[in-house]
């Protein structure tokens, strides 16, 4: 549902990481806000528990420039992962034009993803959405630890529709871009 | 969702000028600072009065996860919305309002008015902007598909995408 405002020639466009808790959500918007140019970027917002557990969402605005004329921008959201903040996850998708779910790649947080990804299409689904028609790719996080499940697996289990997916180290900005690379192109793909 | 107007709507020119005027006059017969529309979203559509000078973006994502996380403390006390907020500060107050169930007025307001006369002069101007906002949904709802760009928006888009994100 993105806005497009002729009167101030503006496009904004909301991207939503889901996925569940400590899965790197929030550290994805971190190496985004750190590495882009500061001019092309607002303020990172996050509304977190006083031990650093996202309560509410992050959200940081990545300026696009000028395409045509329209002030191009995307709002970056992260949802908050634990099972218990589903009433607050749901809000944050509301008027979603893009999803990146974020799997933890570790063997034990398989069944962490799935319930997830489930959650994701309960909530859309209340939204009248379809994860299948609407731009969205997964992120296979934390490839860098010993303990992580084999990328066919994580597919099998994940992704039957097969959307595109990059494999990252998140906290050393490993797939950051490549995955905000494509969802943000299939994002104005599906806007014009 | 699609109860509550055009899954994408989009708004123009004679609009920005129509709900310009009116958010004017309201602050002029109000005394209020300032008047912002968040969309539901959490995207500014317009501010009128004071230049705000603070992140517009942000304090536009953080006011309508504001309503939303109080529209559903209404559904679990029994109400179906509070169709208002208050927020009282020492010397800056904010009043939230819902318009049409898919934008909200948010005035900041400050000892040179009072809480009574915003409530009051809210009331007309959303009845107003209620009845603007749903020609605009409705129009976004008829207006036949098809791109809403010219050509090239979306391969220009890409390449900028790239030359940002490229190199990161």
């Amino acid at each position: 549902m993105s806005m497009i405002n002729y009167a101030s020639r503006e496009i904004n466009c909301k991207i939503v990481y889901y996925g569940p808790g400590l899965c790197g959500k929030t550290t994805n918007l971190e190496y985004v806000y750190e590495k882009v140019a500061p001019n092309t970027r607002g303020k990172l917002i996050s509304l977190a528990t006083e031990t650093e557990r996202t309560l509410f969402f992050d959200f940081l605005p990545v300026d696009l420039g000028a395409i045509r004329g329209f002030k191009t921008r995307f709002h970056l959201y992260t949802v908050p992962g634990q099972v218990y903040y589903n009433a607050s996850r749901k809000l944050i998708l509301k008027g979603v034009d893009g999803v990146v779910f974020v799997a933890d790649s570790q063997v034990e947080r398989l069944d962490a993803n799935i319930e997830s990804m489930h959650n994701l299409y309960e909530n859309l689904g209340e939204y009248g959405l379809d994860l299948r028609e609407i731009p969205f790719v997964i992120q296979y996080n934390k490839r860098d630890l010993p303990n992580t499940s084999a990328l066919g697996e994580l597919e099998a289990q994940l992704n039957p529709g097969k959307v595109p997916h990059y494999e990252a180290v998140a906290t050393r900005g490993i797939g950051v871009f490549d995955t905000l690379k494509a969802v943000s192109k299939l994002v104005i793909k599906s806007l014009s | 969702m699609a109860a509550a107007g055009a899954s994408s709507w989009s708004f123009e020119e004679r609009d920005f000028t129509r709900i310009d005027r009116l958010l004017q006059g309201f602050l002029y017969d109000s005394n209020a600072r300032c008047a912002l529309l968040v969309d539901r979203t959490g995207q500014l559509v317009t501010t009128a009065g004071e230049k705000p000078d603070f992140d517009t973006t942000a304090f536009a994502s953080l006011a309508a996860a504001d309503f939303s996380a109080n529209d559903q403390l209404a559904t679990m006390i029994g109400e179906n919305e509070f169709s208002s907020l208050f927020h009282q500060g020492e010397k800056e107050s904010m009043y939230l309002a819902d318009v049409a169930r898919r934008v909200i007025l948010v005035v900041l307001f400050d000892n040179r008015t009072t809480l009574g006369m915003i409530r009051i002069k809210v009331k007309g101007v959303v009845r107003e902007l209620a009845e603007i906002f749903r020609e605009m949904f409705d129009r976004s709802a008829t207006a036949p598909q098809g791109s809403r760009f010219e050509a090239g928006f979306a391969d220009e888009a890409e390449d900028e995408i790239d030359r940002l994100f490229g190199d990161l």
